[in-house]
């Protein structure tokens, strides 16, 4: 006689008939209405600033979403595998959206660009972040996969640092004390700490002592 | 200051542009006659166009109230304004805490119509309607050994968000040299567009110094000091290198994380352009305060 379905495998279920390509139209939908929204007043008086931030924000949960995806799936047996690759290329495409409305809108030339990614610390950092993603962005497919093999792994743990640069961009750039870039470095490291084999830490620990 | 500064705008530059323009051809047609003296423009003030009340207040930095642009517009509403009091102290003739209307009552209101240069390199024009803070310490009557100005805004945990959640160190605390708040620029202002001051503006009396970055301007005062020393002022406290005690406009010394070069005006929409940042946000005639001094050290 079969066991009844736990929750996880009954949400599992579901999952498995949403396609991987509806957060795409998802992201872009997403995308397109914040755009229309700074381009009709929606986002304030203020609007350049506004959707680089709305665009930088979106990023960031998307990139805590990715990592969470590993860790949901040992504590709770829920898989969002088949969605983490969508996660990820979407969490480049944001931070893309975000760096050109910065580039384009915001500071309106390449000289001061140029200038403010080496002299302001923060661009300095949110820069290098958003060139760590390229490689990963062109190695999303299932060509490369093979083709890196072992090394594919390798590369794309490059997301873990680019993650914890993302939130020190948002920290750094933030003024006086403010909560919200303390939650997302706190749910980063969080969730990169749920990777770590603490046991055979400790284990090696021991075995050292 | 031997001079009184001359304001010859008046709520009328508030009207519509095509009103605006208009003015001017008939100022231009003055000058053309041969009544010169009427038709020149002073200095800093000439074409400002004011931005609208919308802009003006809803997107403003009032921490009390939460850190995002639109958390003043938002909870500001809880601000209690009733019977407010000022409190004048330190070094003056006549201390004491007095009610609004007794600190005011009587001094010529005026209106002055002001670029507002924020630190952030975004700017605004507002119409303040405003009293010289002069005209208010002459009532308090400054003594001699005073060298410099102090000033706190009010704190309310119970109506202000950002207080219970410790955004800052508050109160919120700033200050001026005498000079600079003897200064006819300088003014206390209680109103804008004529309409008494809104709370997310700094109700329902704040300073304004146009020439220096907006965070000096301090909203919702409830004290005045008269000192000898160099007041503590908030963000100078927090990041020395990056807010300046005098935190005069000067598109020659960057903040450490932007650049102070160019600026935005608020009300362009998503594809508006930057401008040049004038030196002393356009009003040279505070040149003189600072004369010998280096500004790129005491920025």
């Amino acid at each position: 006689m079969a066991r009844p379905l736990t929750t996880a495998q009954r949400i599992n279920g579901m999952l498995r008939r949403v396609p991987a390509w509806s957060l795409y139209v998802l992201g872009a939908i997403w995308a397109g209405f914040l755009f229309w929204q700074a381009l009709t007043g929606r986002l304030g008086v203020e609007p350049i600033n506004a959707l680089e931030r709305e665009y930088g924000d979106t990023a960031l949960k998307l990139l805590v979403a990715g990592l969470a995806v590993t860790p949901l799936m040992k504590y709770t047996r829920v898989s969002l595998l088949k969605f983490r690759r969508a996660i990820g290329l979407l969490c480049f495409f944001f931070v893309l959206a975000h760096f050109s409305v910065w580039a384009l809108l915001d500071v309106q030339s390449f000289g001061r660009v140029w200038a403010d990614i080496l002299k302001r610390p923060y661009v300095t950092v949110g820069m290098i972040a958003f060139l760590g993603l390229i490689p990963l962005a062109l190695t999303s497919n299932n060509w490369s996969v093979r083709r890196l093999g072992r090394n594919w792994r390798r590369l794309h743990q490059l997301v873990y640092g680019i993650a914890i640069l993302g939130a020190v961009h948002y920290i750094w750039l933030a003024k006086g004390f403010q909560i919200e870039p303390l939650v997302y470095l706190g749910l980063i490291l969080g969730l990169l700490a749920t990777r770590i084999r603490w046991k055979s830490l400790l284990q090696q620990r021991r075995a050292a002592a | 200051m031997a001079y009184r500064w001359t304001n010859n705008l008046t709520r009328a530059d508030a009207t519509p542009r095509g009103l605006f323009l208009n003015r001017r051809q008939i100022m231009a047609g003055a000058g053309a006659l041969g009544l010169g003296g009427l038709a020149r423009p002073v200095g800093a003030q000439e074409a400002l166009e004011p931005n609208s009340f919308e802009e003006i207040t809803t997107y403003n930095n009032y921490y009390e109230f939460g850190t995002g642009k639109a958390d003043p517009a938002k909870n500001a509403e809880a601000l209690d304004t009733t019977d407010w009091q000022v409190t004048v102290d330190g070094l003056v003739d006549n201390p004491g805490t007095y009610p609004l209307a007794e600190l005011i009552g009587g001094l010529a209101v005026e209106d002055r119509i002001y670029r507002l240069r924020c630190v952030e390199a975004w700017s605004m024009v507002v119409p303040w309607q405003g009293i010289e803070l002069k005209d208010i310490l002459d009532r308090a009557g400054v003594q001699s050994n005073a060298r410099y100005v102090a000033f706190e805004t009010a704190v309310q945990p119970e109506n202000m968000p950002g207080v219970r959640r410790g955004v800052l160190d508050f109160p919120y605390v700033e200050g001026l040299r005498l000079d600079e708040a003897m200064h006819p620029l300088t003014i206390m202002a209680t109103g804008l567009y004529d309409e008494p001051m809104p709370k997310q503006n700094g109700a329902p009396i704040r300073l304004v110094v146009p020439w220096k970055y907006g965070f000096k301007s301090i909203k919702s005062i409830v004290r005045i000091s008269l000192v000898e020393e160099e007041p503590v002022t908030t963000w100078n406290s927090l990041a020395p290198s990056e807010y300046g005690f005098y935190a005069n406009v000067n598109p020659t010394v960057d903040h450490p994380r932007w650049s102070q070069a160019t600026e935005r005006r608020i009300g362009g929409g998503l594809f508006s352009s930057r401008q040049d940042t004038l030196m002393y946000n356009g009003y040279d005639e505070v040149a003189s305060l600072y004369e010998g001094m280096d500004l790129k050290a005491q920025f």
